[in-house]
């Protein structure tokens, strides 16, 4: 893979350097079978500063709220046929669906079966989700 | 559009002011209200053992002409057998009109709720919610005091995992000119979450002791609660903490002679009963404020 030049994928760009790894999971991109490069500490062109970019070489569909979770602020650069088609900054979701999973043991998502984990933003300055069943903080 | 109640909060200060006016008229009323529910069924749907909460709920349900269907092995008859909350509550939307809930792990009653077809009441879920019993607080302060503003409210012994300390907190937050005086020992503190994003955020004055007795002077009402053994890890702690407040005849004489005196039930020692004669007990009567206050919701969430 040359990971300079895609032809059809996407770019996430702007990754706060070391959560790289984190969205890498967060999105399963180590159970797909296609192209992937995650690219740590480059230097960002903007900002001099350090960054992490990953670069899927296939047309999958990303789920942005995992992206607005754990990195906000960061960029997907959507590419098709080697042009860049759509440049998209990704925010905080107000909701995260089956992303994470409540932590507390007492919550009733521990053991109902069939139950979709669902996080909602409650505080977005200090970036706080809650779960909506028990209120247990993300 | 059907309609759930899970938590306090769920019910605006307007319909909160709506349930008191229906309250208050039942009280007033009782035998307009005797065959309002005729024809409907109140499901009580109990996973864990809360015989005061139930027959609370059941009272109310046939005062107002209705009926109840009782589940009160709700955790051996399908818990057990691996049912889910979603299935549990799905099968009883066919059978009844109205479900009231308890369950012993937090979020089970909104489960129940987004998976029945009729109004789910949460009866407590856990250590998270109670808001029928913080409805009956609320009535009883009305009732008592007049307002809910303008008070200085104190708040006795398990702070930190009462959850009707929390949950009438949250609800008084939303009026004016109210103070808080949180009493409890070292270990039993309210949670900084609720200190920070209910009553920092808004503003509210607060103060913390571990004195009952420097508190009492200056009480417009004083909600007791008690240490419960089950929120404890070890004996050893739950022995030591159990009996840290004790209220009696004697620490009553320095309070203010039109003070209230609230207590969610059961109490073990922390209200001694040499209390209960005196005009300032009103826990007894809010138990009474209970069942009217479910009265008002049961109307409320039928339609009726
Ligand atoms: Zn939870």
């Amino acid at each position: 893979m040359n990971i300079d030049a895609i032809q059809n994928g996407i770019v996430i760009d702007h990754i706060t350097a070391g959560r790289g790894m984190r969205i890498y999971e967060l999105l399963g991109l180590d159970a797909l079978d296609v192209s992937v490069a995650l690219i740590k500490n480059a230097v960002s062109h903007q900002t001099g500063g350090k960054k992490d970019i990953i670069k899927i070489d296939s047309d999958m569909s990303v789920n942005f709220d995992v992206l607005g979770f754990v990195d906000p602020g960061v960029t997907v650069n959507i590419i098709r046929d080697g042009q860049l088609v759509e440049k998209r900054r990704i925010d905080m979701p107000e909701r995260l669906t089956n992303v994470i999973r409540c932590k507390n043991p007492r919550c009733i998502t521990s053991t109902e079966r069939a139950i979709d984990h669902v996080f909602k933003l409650t505080d977005r300055k200090n970036k706080v989700y809650r779960c909506v069943y028990c209120e247990t903080k993300a | 559009m059907k309609r759930s109640v899970i938590d306090i909060l769920d019910l605006t200060p307007a319909e909160l002011e709506a349930l008191i006016a229906t309250a208050l008229d039942i009280i007033d009323h009782p035998d307009q209200y005797a065959r309002r529910c005729a024809g409907k069924k109140l499901a009580t749907l109990f996973f864990e053992p809360s015989t005061r909460t139930r027959l609370s709920f059941e009272a109310a349900m046939y005062e107002l002409g209705g009926s109840v269907l009782s589940v009160t092995d709700a955790a051996s008859s399908s818990a057990s057998k691996g049912e889910s909350v979603s299935d549990t509550a799905k099968v009883v939307s066919c059978y009844a009109d109205i479900i009231a809930m308890r369950h012993p792990k937090e979020g089970a009653a909104l489960v129940a709720a987004q998976a029945a077809s009729i109004p789910v009441i949460n009866a407590g879920d856990g250590g998270h919610c109670h808001p029928t019993q913080t409805l009956a607080d609320l009535l009883t302060i009305r009732r008592e005091k007049g307002a809910f503003s303008g008070l200085t409210i104190g708040l006795c012994g398990d702070l930190k995992f009462g959850r009707t300390v929390h949950s009438l907190i949250n609800a008084m937050a939303r009026y004016p000119d109210n103070r808080f005086v949180l009493i409890s020992p070292e270990e039993l503190k309210l949670p900084s979450y609720v200190k920070k994003d209910v009553l920092a955020e808004r503003g509210i004055p607060y103060v913390q002791t571990t004195s009952l007795e420097e508190a009492m002077p200056e009480l417009d009402v004083l909600y007791m609660t008690r240490v419960q053994r089950e929120r404890f890890f070890n004996e050893e702690d739950y022995l030591r903490l159990k009996d840290s407040y004790i209220l009696d005849a004697a620490k009553l004489r320095t309070a203010k002679s039109d003070l209230c005196v609230m207590h969610p039930l059961p109490r073990v020692n922390e209200i001694a009963v040499d209390v209960d004669d005196d005009p300032r007990a009103c826990y007894f009567k809010q138990v009474l404020n209970g069942k009217y206050m479910r009265m008002a919701l049961i109307l409320k969430l039928l339609e009726l």
